[in-house]
């Protein structure tokens, strides 16, 4: 397939196919989890499970300071490598554009630079899985699996601007597609914590709350 | 008698002899030389290579042959305000053959192509712009009752190279679009025995193409191509990289109307739908109207016209992020699906949850002393 034509492709009919995997399986995988259900906690309610839930789904984004005392290093990388993802994600203005957003939008040079930084740290991020003992007991394909299809976008898209190994047209073509595998992957790795985060905050939050302890 | 007379005089004519009938110095010449390797991207010292071979070259035949076109790359190749050397090269090629350009009409005109084709058989330049319907036959245009198809086969079978001219003759251009109703087809998906360079723009660069014969007439074969079987020397960039609005691109400001602000400041023009960073064109460095702007210098964003397909390449006035299609239509779909399918897998899961109660069997501690 002549490259313009992949393109074509890239942007019209695979865009839609994955796009609509994507809306489906994230769908189901959350009915799923939802539908599983637990048994009614009988007891009475010592705090609200409401405020607890709600503001578990905040609280939980900023770290603990045990925790991080323990492992500081992946918990700022965590940080480094999702505010970099929201970054090149949402600023830059053909993805805004992609979007339909109304935001402002950074310059190419920052989001280069940020971009450069979120590989890194990806790297980063699979150099502790693999030198970490109980992090390569746990491991398993799917998450060797995740980062990989969270890289590519990252490291085509870098590609594509910098006019790196293929021509620009090639790239983009690739960088498009790559971003279609994740969509297409999302909902049946653990890549779903994209939205099912917001479920699992809530729950632990709301089960803090009525027993009245912190979460 | 006296006009066939006249022709020959003309063929034995060389290039410098008619550059100074027009008027033109040994410095014109050798400056359009200059251009032309400069234009082309060829090494030092080929000016003086192309002043010797072009000063001794003699009138080219040229054939060129109309298809399916709207005369767009004719006007644009002829049509100049002021007349320049590079035009001169074309009234220096003998063009024995062209719908648009001769005088000729009807069955002389296509004695005048019979002709220059069985006296420069092997030698000739071909040129075809338009591109050639294959569908039921290739009934779908003819001249002088034959299909496009056959002329250029016929035609093709002596030339010494062929040049597309056109993203019609190119790639197929706008007849090859969706749904492509005559079966058009490009040049090269015909013409395989023999070089072929696609000189692609809906319409193509005039400088691009004297360079092109230019260079065939010096070297006497085709200049550098690229992998489309363009010249690289002319489209080895895009139009992105080119573009004097780039530096907007890179601090991330964008016009995003016509008559906004950013547009009346000369932002880059990505979000109107500019395809610039996929298309490869000279247009950003040559300019068109004697070097006077291109569409984008002209507030217009680029509709990558020397691409494939660009026709079927979605709106010409959304970005080249946005995806094409249905895409709201597609999430609804795919939401609906997806909550049926959730909520059945939903009931199926709290089925097999009360089946497992109901089929639980209660144990005693006197069943668990028996096992052990």
């Amino acid at each position: 397939m002549e490259v313009n034509e992949l393109l074509i492709w890239a942007r019209g009919p695979a865009f839609n196919m994955a796009l609509a995997i994507f809306v489906f399986g994230m769908l189901l995988r959350l009915f799923e989890i939802i539908s599983l259900g637990r048994k009614s906690d009988l007891s009475a309610a010592r705090d609200s499970g409401l405020s607890g839930g709600l503001r578990t789904i905040f609280s939980r984004s900023l770290p603990r300071k045990t925790v991080f005392a323990r492992e500081p290093l992946r918990i700022l990388n965590g940080y480094i490598l999702h505010i970099g993802l929201f970054v090149v994600i949402f600023f830059y203005r053909p993805h805004i554009e992609l979007l339909g957003l109304d935001l402002a939008g950074l310059s190419s040079s920052v989001i280069d630079a940020v971009t450069v930084i979120t590989i890194l740290s990806l790297f980063a991020a699979l150099l502790m899985r693999l030198y970490s003992p109980v992090l390569q007991h746990i491991s398993t394909v799917g998450d060797y699996l995740a980062w990989l299809i969270t890289l590519l976008p990252l490291i085509t898209g870098y590609m594509a601007y910098h006019h790196l190994m293929l021509d620009y047209t090639q790239m983009l073509a690739y960088h498009i597609l790559s971003v279609e595998l994740l969509l297409v992957l999302a909902p049946f790795t653990k890549l779903t914590h994209m939205f099912s985060f917001v479920l699992a905050r809530w729950y632990q939050g709301y089960l803090a709350g009525r027993r009245g302890v912190e979460s | 008698m006296s006009q066939l007379k006249r022709n020959n005089s003309q063929i034995s004519e060389t290039f410098v002899d008619h550059l100074e009938q027009h008027g033109v110095s040994r410095r014109g010449f050798l400056k359009f030389c200059s251009s032309m390797a400069a234009a082309l991207a060829l090494p030092t010292g080929s000016a003086d290579v192309m002043a010797e071979a072009l000063s001794a070259a003699k009138r080219p035949t040229v054939i060129w042959l109309s298809f399916q076109e709207c005369t767009g790359c004719t006007e644009s190749i002829t049509r100049s305000h002021t007349p320049t050397i590079e035009n001169l090269i074309f009234d220096f090629i003998s063009l024995d053959y062209h719908h648009t350009l001769q005088v000729a009409a009807g069955h002389q005109a296509e004695e005048a192509r019979d002709m220059a084709m069985k006296d420069a058989y092997g030698k000739y330049l071909l040129i075809v712009d338009g591109s050639i319907p294959t569908k039921d036959g290739g009934v779908y245009s003819t001249i002088a009752g034959r299909t496009n198809l056959s002329m250029l086969e016929e035609a093709a079978a002596g030339a010494a190279a062929v040049i597309s001219v056109g993203t019609c003759a190119a790639y197929g251009g706008l007849p090859m679009a969706k749904p492509n109703p005559t079966g058009a087809v490009a040049v090269t998906d015909i013409v395989k025995d023999k070089p072929v360079m696609n000189i692609p723009g809906c319409p193509p660069i005039g400088l691009v193409m004297t360079s092109a014969i230019a260079h065939f007439l010096t070297f006497a074969r085709l200049p550098d191509m690229d992998e489309l079987g363009r010249p690289k020397a002319f489209y080895g960039d895009s139009i992105h990289d080119r573009c004097y609005r780039r530096t907007f691109y890179d601090q991330g400001l964008f016009a995003k109307a016509f008559d906004d602000e950013g547009a009346r400041k000369g932002w880059c023009l990505y979000e109107l739908g500019c395809k610039g960073p996929t298309t490869h064109n000279a247009c950003a460095t040559m300019k068109w109207n004697e070097g006077t702007s291109f569409p984008i210098e002209s507030g217009h964003p680029c509709l990558g016209c020397s691409e494939p397909n660009f026709w079927d390449a979605g709106s010409f006035y959304e970005a080249l992020s946005v995806p094409q299609g249905r895409v709201g239509e597609t999430v609804l779909k795919a939401a609906a699906v997806g909550v049926g399918v959730g909520v059945a897998a939903a009931a199926l899961n709290r089925s097999n949850k009360s089946a497992a109660v109901e089929g639980r069997e209660t144990m005693t501690v006197e069943d668990l002393k028996k096992e052990s």
